[in-house]
């Protein structure tokens, strides 16, 4: 195996391994620490896809940013922590059906399609050429996006204010 | 590792996302779901992306990133302001909008 090939293992088994926790830990607190191993592993995935600039955004906003305020929300809303309330509902068994099902029918479709084996030739600086696009043809998606996330944020803001 | 590998992966996270999404009963479980069905989302658009040639799928995913973070925010501001209201976070109390 090449050193492509073990990495991608291993990233593949870590990833998977802590979605798993994530959904099946009873304590959310643990959840929400393997929720951060998962985004991290997905960091490798991309590093391994030599996509550097969105491993680092992938670490800093979802591993950083998403993780603390999942935490602070978990510490706000939880009256009783550490007791073992039961996390899951009785629809275990139809939620096992239908994602496997939906998985299912995206490995069939994914297998069936003759898919590119080889890599493109790697552009020599990713990050340029994203901020490039950004700026020039992708410049209007970029500027609602401004737009939506002060929109976003001070919805949040007005939600989470003290009664008055 | 062909694409092919990229996107079951992909494929299979996403699933393991929408099984919590689907059983959780805490509401803050059920938006950690919806991060990993994000999460494998990314994965594709990079994944393509980069079989692809093509740097569109990583400005997707930028955008995705972005897209994600204000949507876990707001959430959880709903999640908060729910808790103050009712104070449960158990998705199978909240049924004020039940008929």
């Amino acid at each position: 195996m090449s050193g492509e090939q073990v990495a991608f293992w291993l990233l593949a088994i870590v990833l998977v391994g802590s979605a798993l926790a994530v959904v099946l830990s009873t304590n959310l607190f643990h959840a929400v620490l393997w929720l951060a191993l998962a985004l991290t592993g997905t960091a490798g995935v991309f590093l391994l896809l030599e996509a550097e600039f969105l491993a680092a955004v992938q670490l800093l906003l979802y591993a950083g940013g998403i993780v603390t305020i999942v935490v602070f929300a978990i510490v706000v809303t939880e009256r009783l922590v550490g007791e073992r309330i039961s996390q899951t509902n009785r629809r275990i068994a139809g939620g096992a059906i239908v994602s496997v099902a939906v998985l299912a029918l995206i490995v069939s479709a994914v297998v069936e399609r003759p898919l590119a084996i080889t890599r493109a030739p790697a552009t020599d600086d990713l990050t340029r050429a994203i901020g490039e696009s950004v700026m020039t043809r992708y410049v209007l998606p970029f500027e609602l996006l401004a737009l939506l996330m002060v929109a976003a944020l001070l919805g949040a803001i007005y939600f989470a204010r003290p009664d008055d | 590792m062909g694409l092919q590998a990229y996107l079951i992966l992909a494929a299979v996270v996403f699933c393991i996302g929408l099984f919590g999404v689907v059983t959780r009963r805490n509401t803050i479980g059920i938006l950690l779901g919806i991060e990993l069905m994000l999460n494998a989302v990314n994965i594709n658009l990079v994944a393509f992306s980069r079989f692809g040639g093509n740097v569109t799928g990583m400005i997707f995913t930028v955008f995705t990133i972005c897209i994600t973070v204000s949507e876990a925010a707001l959430g959880l501001a709903i999640v908060i302001l729910l808790f103050r209201v009712r104070r449960t976070v158990t998705a199978d109390h909240l049924d004020l909008l039940k008929g």
